[in-house]
């Protein structure tokens, strides 16, 4: 506030000051993303998120889907990093850097989308049990809990095999156990805001329902999906390699990370590197993202604005 | 204020200073602040939000959070000893057994899984070195002290009212009989007809004890049934202070003559209240001269060039204003250093 | 009685919970004329801000009719309310609390004017914008500002743009002033003033504070545990206060004058809830005047003096005779 401002209007008098010093509208994002370009860790979380992206964008240009990444070469096979293959090849005799590469459109497309899915679908159920409140919330939230106590993989690995091992089943059973976390935290955040008095004064102003939801309460309560999100797509990243390790998720020759390790795991003797770097791959991955999702969370909260 | 006032002062604050600073941006929270305080004597500190009550409160206790608070000047005496000079382990002491302080929000500083008596006989413990057989003794009787039946020491802070619970922190504050008590708006959370119990309550228990109290609020009310001094801050400043009745009476700033005309009166009907223009200045941008001025009725050129130095009107009646200044320059009145 | 706008009739409104019905507010009756103020106060727990919101239908009532303009609107339709929250708004207590933080100065302002279609284009709702900031003296620099940018008094100056951008004819103000600090409390208090004199609205005006209502208000209503046990002309409130509540309520106060010598009148005890509350004078339990007979009816209102009713089995005639004459009893 400015010096000026101190000369402001009292007891209803116009205040002179020029209108068109008005400030344009500054979107409260943008001072998360001034808090959050303060935390290190986040930046740097935020940076390998950025690589990661870029590789899958890229992929292409990188290493050649047909004739690098699914085309066997047993003349190579096994072989450790060299300046050909930076880091070594497979069983097969495939470069693994450039099968690491095209890996992260899989682990990304499915982190994503599978984290969007659950996010739409537990949002909305969480935002309507909030909302409306008793037997609606209670029905909801029941089967929420019961969703909830099965393991989220066991619930996913029998999703999956009931329904068949392809690319589109695993995002769903990856979205679907992870539903019940987003109903809940959005639920939360409902209850808190729906309380809060501007939901009052809506009302007072006649505004309906779907107004008061989408208008009042659903921008109020991003912040905590937003978190949860970042942290759910690590989660749902180390899922999908999970699933594809136990063979459930992405099928060969398509290169996957946890396809990868799975496929190595039997020359960890002779042959170190072939599940070594898809495993730190992983491993940095979810990290970024963590370290991201962290960051997120302490950007946003309003308490620590001062 | 001369050598010998200093010594029968239990509390002597001398041109203290302290800032905030959060992202570059230094909040003056408050600026080169004077305030002495009397054995048993209860001083009244009115300011609204952002004036720096709480901010010298916390300066006092040793308690300004760092980072971001910075004390950048001054001294704190209490005793005879500078607060802000002590060691930290030596200060502990200190704080909470001869100075305590009670919050404004009793909800929130009772530990809500401990019992009210395991409370109070926390305190005595921790300062005063007796068994725990004695300190729960103790803790009863501070319990009917400020009378809440001592059989109910057993119970949790939620299975008492407001009222009460801000008792049971008066209890605590009191439990180790300190030399100073700070109360942070003690009653503004409170139901008029508890205040005035709560009122009646600490006015007694201070002059039992012949307790010092800082009372801090923005109630003029309030200040007149218990102070017997008062300060009033204004940007992190005391633009006045004295005896109650000079103040209230003969009120010499036109920032607290603003406040006095704020309040609906209730003896003396007004058609229209006569507000303060404008609002409080920046804290991180303070106004240059007298911070007043942008608001003042009564300020000229003057106001906003230089800053005003402490004017002395009657005996321990002290305003901040440069208007009084040059008429009390006219008419050869001491002038107090600042 | 043409010029009431606002009658309110038996109105209940009961909360079921745990430990019983909780009698918020039971049996409440009051009219106000067009253009006046009525005060309510009380202290918190009384459920003064419970009948704002069952008057706005915020909170449906459990019983009991209130009648805006001669209509009864306790059974209006979703439709009917809808129009009808253009002649009745409120202003609320906390101006933070109360604006939706995602949104800007102008978009809280303009929400009802787009949800009530006011406005036929874009141009004209930042015409109709900037003439309700102008009115409720908010420079028109601030229209892209959010409340977190803005201090106390200037939120609520847009709280109370939002209440005036239908152009109601009646507004709930629910401790308006509380959250505001003393210089920019009498800054909205003297805002409110011009804009009734301006538009000609009615006001109930909700409250803790009582030199805030005498000063503001030309009849008061004060609640004790859901139920009206005093009303009068404001002077005649502070000048003649009867029930033994009030009495204590008003000697509580901390006056600014350091001669001022009222007899203070202590209360014993604190409020409790009103759960199951017992029949009979619900004040009676920390009333150094009670009788058997206040707790053994139900003690209605009763008219002492040309507009000043009491809930009180004691008051009826002159007051001091009737305390006299508990007095005599209780030796």
């Amino acid at each position: 506030m400015s010096q000026e401002m101190t000369l402001d209007p009292v007891q209803g008098q116009l205040d002179k000051s020029p209108a068109k010093g008005a400030p344009k509208k500054r979107s409260q994002w943008l001072e998360v993303w001034h808090r959050l370009k303060r935390d290190k860790m986040a930046m740097l979380g935020l940076f390998i998120i950025t690589l990661v992206v870029l590789a899958a964008i890229f992929a292409d240009l990188i290493a050649d889907y047909e004739t690098v990444v699914i085309a066997q070469n047993l003349a190579d096979r096994l072989q450790g990093p060299s300046a050909q293959y930076w880091l070594g090849t497979d069983e097969f005799g495939r470069d693994i850097f450039a099968r690491i590469i095209h890996g992260t459109r899989v682990s990304l497309m499915v982190g994503v989308l599978s984290v969007a899915i659950a996010i739409v679908m537990g949002g909305g159920l969480g935002a309507v049990a909030g909302y409306y409140g008793g037997k609606i919330d209670n029905v909801i939230m029941r089967v929420m809990d019961i969703f909830l106590a099965v393991p989220s993989i066991l619930l996913a690995i029998a999703i999956v095999s009931a329904l068949g091992a392809n690319l589109m089943n695993l995002m769903l059973a990856i979205a679907i156990s992870s539903v019940p976390t987003y109903a809940r935290v959005v639920r939360a955040s409902v209850l808190t805001i729906r309380d809060q008095e501007f939901i009052e004064a809506a009302r007072a102003i006649g505004a309906s329902d779907l107004r008061i939801i989408f208008r009042h309460i659903i921008p109020n309560c991003l912040s905590p999906v937003i978190v949860q999100g970042a942290l759910g797509v690590a989660g749902a990243i180390l899922s999908t390699a999970g699933l594809s390790f136990i063979g459930l998720g992405i099928q060969p020759p398509e290169p996957e990370w946890g396809a990868m390790l799975a496929g190595g795991r039997q020359y960890l003797r002779h042959a170190w590197h072939v599940t070594t770097f898809p495993g730190l791959t992983i491993m940095i991955t979810i990290l970024a993202l963590n370290l991201l999702g962290d960051g997120l969370r302490d950007a946003l909260d309003p308490r620590l604005k001062h | 204020m001369t050598e010998q006032a200093n010594k029968q002062d239990l509390l002597s604050i001398e041109d203290l200073s302290i800032v905030y600073e959060v992202d570059g941006e230094t909040t003056y929270a408050v600026n080169g602040l004077n305030i002495s305080l009397k054995r048993g004597e209860t001083l009244g500190l009115i300011g609204e939000t952002g004036a720096g009550k709480t901010t010298t409160a916390l300066g006092i206790m040793g308690l300004v959070p760092n980072p971001p608070g910075r004390i950048v000047s001054g001294k704190v005496v209490f005793d005879g000893e500078d607060l802000l000079q002590m060691p930290k382990e030596k200060m502990r002491g200190v704080r909470g057994n001869r100075i305590s302080m009670i919050f404004q929000d009793p909800m929130t500083s009772l530990n809500p899984v401990m019992t009210v008596g395991e409370q109070i006989a926390e305190v005595i413990l921790i300062h005063e070195g007796v068994s725990k057989k004695e300190s729960c003794r103790k803790a009863g009787e501070m319990l009917e002290m400020v009378g809440i039946p001592a059989a109910r020491a057993g119970d949790f802070p939620h299975q008492f009212s407001g009222g009460m619970k801000q008792r049971v922190v008066i209890a605590i504050a009191l439990a180790c009989n300190p030399d100073l008590l700070i109360a942070d708006e003690p009653t503004t959370a409170l139901d008029v007809t508890i205040q005035a119990q709560v009122l009646d309550l600490m006015k007694d228990l201070k002059s039992r004890y012949n307790t010092a109290m800082i009372l801090i609020t923005h109630d003029l009310g309030v200040v007149a049934q218990v102070c017997d001094k008062v300060a009033i801050m204004y940007a992190g400043e005391v633009v006045e202070s004295g005896d109650i009745r000079d103040v209230y009476e003969n009120t010499k700033h036109p920032y607290t003559r603003g406040l006095f005309g704020s309040i609906p009166d209730l003896d003396h009907s007004v058609g229209r209240l006569n507000p303060i223009k404008g609002m409080m200045p920046d804290p991180t941008d303070p106004p240059s001269g007298c911070k007043f001025h942008p608001r003042c009725p009564d300020a000229t050129a003057t106001c906003a060039a230089s800053e005003p130095e402490p004017v002395l009107t009657e005996t321990g009646h002290v305003a901040r204003c440069l208007m009084l200044q040059s008429m009390v320059e006219q008419t050869d009145v001491n002038r107090v250093q600042g | 009685m043409s010029d009431t706008i606002l009658e309110v009739r038996n109105l209940k409104k009961y909360f079921p919970t745990p430990k019983g019905t909780l009698h918020a507010v039971d049996g409440v009756n009051f009219a106000i004329k067009k253009g006046k103020t009525l005060g309510i106060v009380g202290e918190s727990g009384c459920g003064k801000s419970t009948t704002g919101r069952v008057i706005l239908r915020l909170l449906e009532a459990t019983d009991g009719d209130i009648l805006f303009e001669g209509q009864n609107i306790r059974h209006f339709n979703k439709d009917q309310m809808r129009r009808l929250r253009e002649d009745m708004q409120i202003i609320f207590q906390d101006p933070f609390a109360s604006l939706n933080p995602r949104m800007t100065a102008s978009e809280i302002i303009g929400e009802p004017l787009l949800i009530h279609n006011k406005v036929k284009n874009k141009q004209e709702l930042t015409a109709r914008v900037a003439e309700l900031m102008e009115l409720v003296g908010l420079s028109p620099r601030l229209v892209n500002t959010y409340p977190h940018e803005l201090d106390g008094g200037r939120r609520q100056r847009i709280g109370i743009a939002r209440a005036l951008a239908l152009k109601p004819k009646f507004i709930i103000c629910d401790e308006p002033v509380s959250a505001l600090d003393v210089s920019i409390q009498a800054q909205i208090l003297n805002l409110m003033q011009d804009l009734q004199e301006q538009l000609g609205l009615t006001y109930i005006f909700i409250t803790h504070d009582l030199s805030v209502v005498k000063h503001f208000s030309d009849e008061i209503a004060v609640m004790y545990l859901g139920q009206l046990i005093e009303k009068a002309p404001a002077r005649d409130l502070f000048s003649n206060p009867t029930h033994p509540y009030t009495r204590a309520l008003l000697s509580a106060i901390p006056s600014i004058h350091l001669d001022h010598k009222m007899e203070r009148e202590v209360l014993q005890g604190e409020i409790t809830s009103p759960i199951n509350p017992a029949p009979g004078c619900r004040f009676a339990p920390r009333c150094k005047y009670a009788a058997p007979e206040c707790t053994s009816r139900e003690i209605h209102l009763n008219e002492i003096n040309e507009g000043h009713f009491v809930a009180c089995a004691m008051a009826g005639g002159d007051p001091l005779e009737i305390y006299e004459a508990i007095l005599s009893r209780l030796h």
